[in-house]
């Protein structure tokens, strides 16, 4: 018969072994996954229209200034940059309230043949930075007052 | 002899030490959530982008953090009981999973809301969002162990196995927003650097934070206690059953 110890010890020893072998084996494979798999692709790094066929993609960027245009039928126009490359966007639809430019946005679609990036979903973005309304009028103003100076 | 541990392992002990504890820290959860919701509420800035739709952050952000911690304790918890052998730790472990679970589709629920004012949609399979959606399917999959398993030693020591080998999850969620591009924004709280938050909304999340956390401690030491009491009682209800029978037998 074991003792209490000895069963306790090759408990221990069970946990040290499976553990670290489950951790590595998840490990791997996300690993796997992040080598072959995007959430979304940046401008620069989106695949030819030929290499992307019919297939679904995400496009992520910066809406480049000066390019978001609206027409009265809610057709949308603008261009998605990194600041690498930039691809020219179309979409119908009314666009979530924080999609403006010089911000993220995510765009769900396809990739046309003659490079126009079609969406059916733009999503915004918002980073972790959170500011109180007054605080961001007060730098800008500051900054305002040290460009005139 | 005894460490501390062992002392407070002894299930009369900790009901003992503990029983008095949860009066003050159901106040304390009532008193900080209160104050909370109400900073958060009527005395925090909009946020300079989002507006005012930033003050979902104050259910969500909390309970998403619980979710996790709750994790970590069950997983913590399961590996003590695994290799000692203690049955208060089988005990609490248990009885804190409902609530992991609560918080975890708080913050689903709440996140969906949220993205739904500033993203734009309800639900996108990024890695964080996903990610928390197996740590709900976990929290089910722990509970319903429990649930199924009529024998408690092999009951806690598989749903021990499925909490210790789901805390792999636990990094996951975390990192997901860092190792994989998402939709999901970045920490805000903790992270190098310190807050990219002003304290004006700091305040109510912690205050909403802090209020989580003993809503969490006076539930969990309620629901151990009568978890606890529970497992004495059926012995007396056969007892009683046998004495009324006794007489008609006889």
């Amino acid at each position: 018969m074991a003792t209490p110890f000895e069963k306790r010890r090759r408990r221990s020893l069970f946990l040290t072994l499976v553990l670290p072998a489950f951790a590595g084996a998840a490990a791997l494979s996300l690993w796997a996954v992040t080598k072959t798999q995007v959430y979304a692709y940046a401008p620069s790094s989106l695949p030819a229209p030929a290499e992307l066929g019919d297939r679904e993609v995400r496009l992520a960027g910066l809406v480049q200034e000066g390019t978001l245009s609206i027409s009265e039928d809610d057709l949308v126009v603008f261009t998605v940059t990194d600041g690498a490359a930039s691809v020219p966007v179309t979409f119908e639809g009314i666009l979530p309230a924080l999609v403006a430019e010089n911000e993220g946005i995510i765009a769900q679609g396809r990739l046309q043949p003659e490079g126009i990036f079609r969406a059916e979903t733009v999503l915004a973005r918002h980073d972790e930075n959170y500011e109180a309304p007054e605080v961001t009028k007060a730098l800008q103003e500051a900054a305002e007052k040290n460009a005139d100076l | 002899m005894a460490n501390p541990l062992t002392i407070l392992a002894n299930p009369d002990t900790f009901k003992r030490w503990t029983k008095p504890l949860i009066l003050p820290i159901g106040i304390a959860a009532v008193v900080l959530l209160l104050a909370g919701s109400f900073v958060g509420l009527f005395a925090s800035p909009p946020d300079f982008r989002q507006g005012e739709s930033v003050r979902i952050m104050y259910v969500h952000v909390p309970a998403a953090w619980m979710a996790l911690q709750t994790y970590a304790l069950i997983a913590g918890a399961s590996l003590v009981s695994f290799i000692w052998r203690h049955r208060l730790a089988d005990v609490v472990a248990r009885e804190m999973a409902p609530l992991g679970l609560l918080f975890t589709l708080l913050a689903i629920a709440t996140g969906a809301l949220w993205g739904k004012v500033t993203w734009g949609v309800f639900w996108d399979w990024d890695a964080r969002m996903t990610s928390m959606l197996v740590l709900a399917f976990l929290y089910a999959g722990y509970i319903a162990v429990w649930q199924i398993i009529d024998n408690d030693w092999t009951a806690a020591k598989t749903a021990g196995i499925l909490a210790m080998l789901g805390a792999v999850n636990l990094p996951i969620i975390k990192f997901s927003v860092d190792w994989w591009d998402s939709l999901h924004q970045k920490a805000t709280v903790i992270k190098e650097g310190g807050p990219s938050m002003p304290a004006s909304m700091l305040l109510p999340l912690f205050l909403m934070a802090f209020g989580y956390i003993a809503f969490f401690g006076a539930v969990v030491l309620m629901r151990s206690h009568t978890a606890l009491a529970r497992k004495k009682a059926p012995a007396r209800k056969v007892s009683s059953v046998r004495m009324e029978e006794a007489p008609a037998a006889s």
